[in-house]
């Protein structure tokens, strides 16, 4: 009964984009078509995505992350995570899950949050997208200006969060 | 998104070359993460796509063009903060912004913000880092965008 519950709302809206189509209703089909192209993003990216993150969670053993970006992993392991972000693409909200899988196999807490602000602001594929419509001294100040802030971010975090007793969730 | 398939791919294959066992494993376990999401990720994509229909290109340029002052930082950090969309959307938007007179620095903050900020997406956050860690992570996000808002500004 829950998994139906949690359907809910979704499946009001489809129908009332549904209902859009039918009475021609032009509010309706605009956010339907922004909806669609949306989830067709979603739908061809994220299956892929979590397959790897299950890949990557029964292959790679917590002490192997623990030594490289975990709490003694230092400026390399930092180095390292920014790496792996910016190389990746996609929206940030498929960061999260595997943020979430790295801090539970003992990520550091900085360096969790310096993966996510470096996944959001500076990917390499997007980059070029960037500089075409805004310009290579923009982008490249903005990134330059971005790289420093979110470090600091990570430590901001790991120092509000380091004496706390906390635990990521599992899902 | 080719990439991402072919990496998939050879992925599988190598983890189905060194154990079967663990290549279920890993499968299952992320596909039952994805399904768990699946309600949540629908429901952030539909107020997504409402939100990106209501506040159009003209508005966004007219509030956040020349000589609107702080008040088009406060509505760049605001729409920013409140979508959180793909570059692939945002860049073009935002070249557009630009080409309509709207400042460097702000577009900046928008930038920032689209991409860090969501409070759209805060369901999909909160479902691996709880309520408060999203919250302050969001709202550390907005701070320091305004802070590369003013850097841009000062250096551009």
């Amino acid at each position: 009964m829950k998994k139906v519950q949690k359907y809910i709302f979704p499946l009001i809206f489809l129908i009332l984009i549904g209902l859009s189509y039918l009475f021609n209703f032009t509010s309706g089909k605009q956010i339907g078509l922004n909806f669609w192209m949306f989830f067709k993003e979603m739908i061809l990216f994220l299956p892929l995505m979590f397959i790897l993150i299950g890949l990557f969670d029964v292959w790679v053993p917590r002490e192997k992350i623990e030594k490289h970006i975990g709490n003694e992993s230092g400026w390399k392991g930092t180095g390292l995570v920014i790496l792996l972000a910016t190389l990746q693409a996609g929206p940030l909200y498929s960061a999260f899950p595997f943020a979430s899988i790295l801090w539970k196999k003992g990520c550091s807490i900085r360096n969790v949050f310096i993966y996510l602000g470096a996944f959001a602001t500076i990917k390499i594929p997007m980059l070029t997208f960037e500089i075409g419509f805004l310009g290579l001294k923009f982008s490249l100040l903005r990134t330059l200006i971005t790289l420093p802030v979110f470090i600091l971010i990570g430590y901001l975090m790991e120092w509000h969060l380091k004496d706390k007793d906390f635990e990521v969730k599992q899902s | 998104m080719k990439l991402l398939i072919i990496l998939t791919l050879i992925c599988l294959g190598i983890s189905f070359f060194a154990s079967r066992e663990k290549t279920r494993m890993g499968i299952k376990k992320g596909l039952t993460m994805f399904i768990r999401l699946f309600p949540t990720l629908l429901l952030m994509l539909a107020l997504v796509s409402i939100v990106l229909y209501l506040i159009p290109e003209e508005k966004l340029s007219k509030y956040m063009g020349e000589g609107s002052g702080i008040a088009g930082w406060i509505t760049a950090a605001f729409f920013g903060s409140v979508a959180l969309i793909p570059g692939f959307i945002a860049y073009p938007l935002c070249g557009i912004l630009v080409d309509n007179g709207v400042a460097y620095s702000v577009v900046a903050v928008f930038i920032t913000t689209l991409m860090m900020t969501g409070f759209l997406t805060l369901p999909v956050e909160v479902k691996f880092f709880g309520w408060k860690i999203s919250l302050i992570r969001n709202f550390v996000s907005l701070v320091a965008a305004l802070i590369i808002g003013l850097l841009m500004w000062i250096f551009l």
